[in-house]
């Protein structure tokens, strides 16, 4: 696998020159990886996709992971001209899970945003038409939280 | 009054002819042409489509939530069932997952049989996307029998060298389960040897076939920039001319061995989408070749027991299935279960721009724009 750990640091460096407030991730999977204060979001995605030398024009994916104290979505964006990744995350609160969303920067967003929220719970402002996407409309609950168990089943 | 659907950007407010009451038109999810359980709601006026909305999730199982429950060996036959059309692809980036987050390598000969099984598992995708694409616009089952006919060698090989013919479980974290059996070169070689002949029978029937052409050529654009915005992949992208393939862009396994072309279309329309995947054919064909020349010898997989655990840490592991860019986003915590495992499934992805698509057409050529997209609906409802 190419390993791309080289690029992390001035891809990372560009984007914190931009938003001191964001922070470098120690955690390396071969993609750099930042954390982005909620309200700086929508502001840096812009930015990382209309700067020339960033250009991240592609919205790889977009996923959230229940930590128990903390929910954190995590957007993977891709150059596909200058063939870099970088992964942004936020960190969101669980019991009031509100995120802005980013559909006004990458359409790709939608389908992603609406499913975290039918099955992680965490509601997009801004989305044009956030709904359950997999789950039907009067669903309990969301699933892929982690205190999420299927109902017992009365055994006969 | 005949409206130019690349013109259409918002869905027209008045109906296109003032005595031309609008209808709502269900289709799906029990409809054939919808490849599943997948459902357009078309507001029509007359037969041309003036709002498009998409409902899916008819075959949600949960996939992701049960990953977190087995162990990573078991989840492989959780995928195989997500696109099960291309079991092979979705084992292989589930297990370089996991194989990225447990720190596993994998052997040479592996990475050469796993990269034979995926391109031959691309042929069977792609004979069953032209076939019944072909069979969505008209054509009818000569072309659709011809490719089913085809794919059912290749599901012979599967079932060769690992017992089952779609849900395979054969590629696993370390490497394959079984060493491939002896018949499985030439079997596989004299396949290779007529393909190119298979590729132009379709070519035969469809590139050059008026009617197909009639409900093809020009159909259901794809611009670049919305392509791009939507995050489309595979031959979807590439059809609206954007070169981009994992293989050669971010080349994982050993694919920066193989010498092989990237095809794009610019046409951005259903013909173009069709096209990208018959001269892909022919590329994959190349790929297995040159694998089958130079596998070597060794073991077929890591020593490595069945229920390892991976650390905390994480990993995103993407590969080019089939259908476009397949993903896995893998968390670990140091059990022998992923801690959370997203799927990013390029047939869910793919659909995003599809309301868009479908504006200004009439009902007739839906069938051929999600036709075009291929997608099957274990992957988009996981």
């Amino acid at each position: 696998m190419s390993n791309p750990t080289t690029a992390a640091g001035p891809l990372a460096a560009k984007v914190r020159a931009a938003f001191p407030r964001v922070e470098l991730r120690d955690v390396d999977y071969g993609i750099p990886s930042l954390l982005v204060p909620v309200e700086n979001l929508v502001d840096v995605c812009q930015h990382v996709k209309s700067t020339p030398e960033l250009d991240f024009d592609y919205l790889a994916s977009v996923t959230a992971i229940d930590y128990l104290d903390r929910i954190d979505v995590v957007y993977q964006l891709r150059s596909l001209k200058l063939r870099h990744d970088l992964a942004l995350r936020i960190e969101v609160d669980r019991d009031e899970a509100v995120a802005p969303s980013v559909t006004g920067v990458w359409r790709a967003a939608d389908f992603q945003e609406r499913e975290i929220y039918d099955l992680m719970g965490v509601t997009f402002t801004g989305h044009p038409n956030l709904k359950r996407i997999l789950l039907y409309d009067e669903f309990d609950g969301h699933p892929l939280r982690k205190d999420w168990h299927l109902p017992a089943e009365p055994r006969a | 009054m005949s409206i130019d659907p690349r013109a259409v950007v918002d869905p027209p407010t008045e109906p296109l002819n003032e005595e031309t009451e609008q209808i709502v038109v269900n289709m799906g999810p029990q409809h054939p042409s919808t490849h599943g359980v997948f459902r357009m709601i078309l507001t029509l006026s007359g037969e041309t489509i003036v709002k498009a909305e998409i409902v899916m999730g008819y075959l949600h199982r949960g996939v992701e939530k049960q990953c977190e429950e087995g162990t990573f060996v078991h989840n492989i036959t959780a995928t195989d069932r997500l696109d099960y059309l291309s079991a092979m692809s979705n084992n292989l980036a589930f297990s370089m997952a996991a194989e990225a987050l447990a720190g596993i390598e994998v052997p040479e000969r592996a990475w050469y049989i796993r990269t034979i099984v995926c391109e031959l598992q691309r042929l069977a995708s792609h004979c069953v996307a032209i076939g019944t694409f072909g069979a969505d616009v008209g054509t009818f089952f000569t072309p659709l029998s011809y490719a089913f006919r085809d794919r059912e060698r290749i599901l012979d090989m599967f079932n060769m060298i690992c017992g089952a013919r779609m849900t395979v479980s054969y590629v696993r974290p370390g490497g394959v389960a079984l060493d491939l059996p002896e018949e499985f070169i030439p079997a596989c070689r004299y396949f290779l040897d007529l393909y190119p002949q298979k590729v132009d029978e379709y070519e035969t029937l469809l590139t050059k076939n008026e009617i197909f052409k009639a409900r093809s050529v020009g159909i259901g654009i794809l611009p670049p920039e919305k392509a791009l915005s939507y995050a489309v992949s595979g031959p979807s992208l590439r059809a609206s001319g954007i070169g981009y393939d994992l293989r050669k862009d971010q080349p994982y396994g050993i694919y920066d061995r193989f010498d092989f072309e990237v095809q794009t279309a610019t046409g951005c329309d259903c013909f173009s989408r069709y096209i990208v995947r018959i001269r892909e054919m022919r590329e994959s064909a190349k790929i297995i070749k040159q694998a089958l020349d130079h596998l070597p010898p060794g073991p077929h997989t890591a020593k490595l027991s069945r229920n390892f655990r991976a650390p905390e840490g994480e990993a995103f592991s993407r590969i080019e299935a089939p259908k476009g860019e397949l993903g896995f986003y893998m968390v670990g915590d140091g059990s022998i279960a992923p801690y959370r495992c997203k799927i990013r499934a390029p047939s869910f992805i793919n659909l995003g721009p599809l309301h868009e698509m479908l504006l200004g057409w009439k009902v007739a050529d839906a069938v051929a724009i999600l036709g075009s997209l291929d997608i099957v609906l274990g992957e988009v409802d996981r």
